[in-house]
């Protein structure tokens, strides 16, 4: 039995955070082979180690910081070498910045949106352009409900998820001809080290489920996943109350 | 909707209900803050499985190690596992019942850390043939205060060893441990239920399966009185041999739920006794053989979420004794007498004879002789005196208090419970405390 074939090669950038860990788990239960890359290296050994007790056939890692645009294509580069063809790929990095934060200082507004926005942009392109030349794969990517609307709450993380999904809107339509399918994830409030500081209310969902959802949506290339499913249903009644309302509301 | 791994920082019972100052997530072991620089003393939290205040910690700060939940490493020679003391166990046996290892000792529940199976030295339905938990840890890694990381095993370290087996989370943080899993030859369990009628067909039937189960609990109706005490079921099991049976389960997420608080009336003595009558007379046969799945032999409430619920907003009290055997049994009589007669239901009460396999930690509850587990809904004052008079059944037995079910014993059981309590206490980190820590060591052990 050849590993090559039978087994998904499988790149995620941003592997370090919860909901990444979680699909990746998933994916180790096929035995899948990894391209891991995150900011730490010791966090991306305690990753890898997880993984390769999970069943994961091989893991590689590279530690980069993706907010330093230079560093993409060489870490493509990389993750090409030691993949080959890439099947999945998971954009999972991000910062939930403070609003309050933002709201004062242009300074930290613009570093929010570097890192959610300009960031991971700039790395799809390229990805999409490795993609589109292998003709085929599937391109997942971490958006958020906060993109659907804006809120005066998280106006700042919402704006950058809302461009990035309108982003990955074209060019799921782009890449539709090469073979390639892109995958939107909106996940709605997860418990994760991210949302550590927040009250948890009914609709906190695990970084498990979600991550289960996340996998799943990409092994059947579904083009927007909400997770857990009923934001789908939240997201739609929220953007159907007219702006004179819904300023009002304390949301 | 509902999430059974989403944490709310409560206990189990949800009795008694305190509130941490802080609580600091722990997500990498190698990026630990600072404990001794944390607001009040510090207590480790993963799923508050615990029923009342041994996982919390009032006006301080809980460190939550639910982030700390990687495997390390697995040798599929020898079954040791390496992994975060933040793992849960349903996380273990949902990589591994499919390779074909399962865990050396379960509780009734698969949603806890082995960080505190560790720290509860917790035990289960096989206590009589593998003792607790502790047992088959080889060696962990204990965090303390003063930032020293010391690992420990029977070897190195080994009286915090034996200090933070069963001890409370108070030692100091576990980041990762190594446990030594068992082989099984598939995910099926061999179980035979019998029907019995009085206290002595129990006790029977314990010694008589004791060589040759694996597995043994019986669900008992404590509502009989007469001579006979109590009736139930009793049910014993091995893991099935057959190489033929499939080592991986459909999967099957939660489907029920409890969702929300239940008016505490639900469960009165009325519908109790209802329920155990029911339950009681499921089985027509005296004996039935069948080969279930692992998940319903060793987890049947884990497929309710949030079954804790159903006793509503003012929670419940779990009582867990362990009484020694002996000649008459006067002690599990009269503990049964009194709880006939208080007219206070108890809704699952299970039954099990422990074994005489040393526990290892200073501060482990198992012991020799017939463990009660029985629950309570809380009726205020007349609750709490039913239970202070079952200590006292307990005490002079030589028995003791479970403390992972615990929200009310007196300082004076719990030093009856636990002799060793002293010699425990010097390893006790001097940052690190619970409001059940607290509680059972103040002067009149009822302030938290």
């Amino acid at each position: 039995m050849s590993t090559a074939t039978t087994t998904p090669t499988v790149l995620i950038i941003g592997a370090t955070s919860a909901i990444a860990t979680a699909t990746a788990r998933c994916y180790a239960a096929d035995r899948a082979r990894f391209f891991l890359v995150a900011r730490s290296p010791e966090r991306l050994a305690a990753i890898r180690d997880d993984l390769l007790v999970r069943g994961a056939t091989q893991v590689d890692t590279y530690a980069l910081d993706l907010t330093d645009l230079d560093g993409h294509a060489a870490m493509l580069a990389a993750a090409k070498a030691a993949l080959g063809r890439i099947d999945a790929t998971l954009v999972a990095y991000g910062t939930l910045g403070n609003q309050q934060q933002s709201e004062a200082s242009v300074e930290a507004t613009l570093r929010e949106w570097h890192t959610n926005a300009t960031s991971t942009i700039a790395l799809l392109t390229l990805l999409a352009n490795e993609l589109e030349r292998q003709r085929g794969g599937t391109l997942a990517v971490i958006s958020s409900v906060a993109g659907d609307r804006g809120r005066r709450s998280n106006y700042v993380y919402g704006a950058a998820k809302g461009a990035l999904s309108i982003f990955l809107q074209g060019l799921r339509a782009r890449l539709r001809k090469a073979g390639v399918r892109v995958v939107t994830i909106k996940p709605g409030m997860v418990d994760t080290p991210m949302t550590a500081h927040l009250r948890k209310g009914p609709l906190f969902a695990s970084p498990e489920r979600v991550g289960r959802d996340i996998y799943a949506a990409m092994r059947r290339g579904r083009a927007v996943v909400y997770t857990p499913g009923y934001w789908r249903l939240v997201m739609f009644v929220l953007r159907a109350i007219p702006e004179p309302i819904f300023i009002r509301l304390p949301l | 909707m509902l999430d059974p791994t989403v944490r709310e920082y409560g206990s189990w019972g949800r009795y008694p209900r305190l509130r941490p100052r802080a609580v600091v997530p722990i997500t990498w072991r190698d990026e630990l803050p600072d404990l001794a620089a944390l607001p009040g003393s510090v207590l480790p939290y993963g799923y508050g499985r615990s029923y009342g205040d041994s996982c919390l910690n009032e006006g301080g700060t809980l460190l939550d190690v639910s982030g700390l939940n990687r495997f390390i490493h697995f040798d599929d020679q020898t079954g040791v596992l390496r992994c975060e003391a933040g793992v849960r166990l349903d996380q273990i046996l949902a990589t591994f019942v499919p390779r074909g290892w399962f865990l050396p000792v379960t509780p009734g529940t698969k949603f806890v850390s082995v960080g505190g199976a560790i720290a509860n030295d917790i035990h289960g339905k096989n206590h009589h043939v593998a003792g607790t938990f502790g047992r088959h840890v080889l060696r962990f890694e204990l965090v303390r205060s003063t930032g020293e990381r010391l690992i420990c095993s029977p070897a190195e370290h080994a009286d915090l060893f034996r200090a933070t087996i069963g001890g409370l989370g108070l030692t100091g943080l576990i980041t990762w441990a190594e446990i030594r899993l068992k082989p099984i030859a598939n995910a099926f369990i061999d179980e035979e239920q019998i029907r019995f009628e009085s206290l002595d067909e129990f006790l029977a039937l314990s010694a008589e399966s004791a060589d040759r189960y694996e597995y043994t609990v019986a669900w008992v109706d404590c509502f009989v009185g007469g001579g006979r005490y109590v009736r139930g079921h009793f049910m014993r099991g091995n893991h099935d041999p057959s190489p033929e049976r499939p080592k991986r389960l459909p999967d099957r997420t939660l489907r029920l739920a409890v969702p929300v608080d239940l008016p505490g009336i639900v469960l009165n003595t009325v519908t109790i006794r209802a329920f155990n009558t029911v339950y009681y007379h499921r089985q027509r046969a005296a004996r039935v053989r069948k080969v279930i799945p692992y998940e319903p032999f060793f987890y049947p409430l884990d497929t309710i979420h949030a079954w804790n619920r159903m006793y509503g907003r003012r929670g419940f009290l779990q009582y867990q004794c362990v009484v020694p055997t002996d000649g008459d049994n006067a002690a599990i009589k009269e503990i049964l007498d009194r709880i006939r007669r208080a007219g206070q239901g108890s809704f699952l009460t299970v039954f099990k004879t422990f074994g005489d396999q040393p526990s290892p930690g200073m501060l482990s509850f198992p012991r020799p002789g017939v463990t009660l587990a029985l629950d309570f809904p809380l009726q205020g004052a007349a609750t709490l005196r039913l239970l202070d008079d079952l200590d006292a059944v307990v005490r002079a037995s030589g028995g003791a208090l479970y403390p992972a079910k615990d929200a009310r014993m007196s300082a004076t059981t719990f030093r009856a419970s636990f002799p060793r309590w002293q010699e425990f206490a010097r390893y006790v980190d001097p940052h690190f405390s619970s409001s059940f820590w607290r509680r059972v060591t103040s002067e009149d052990g009822r302030s938290a």
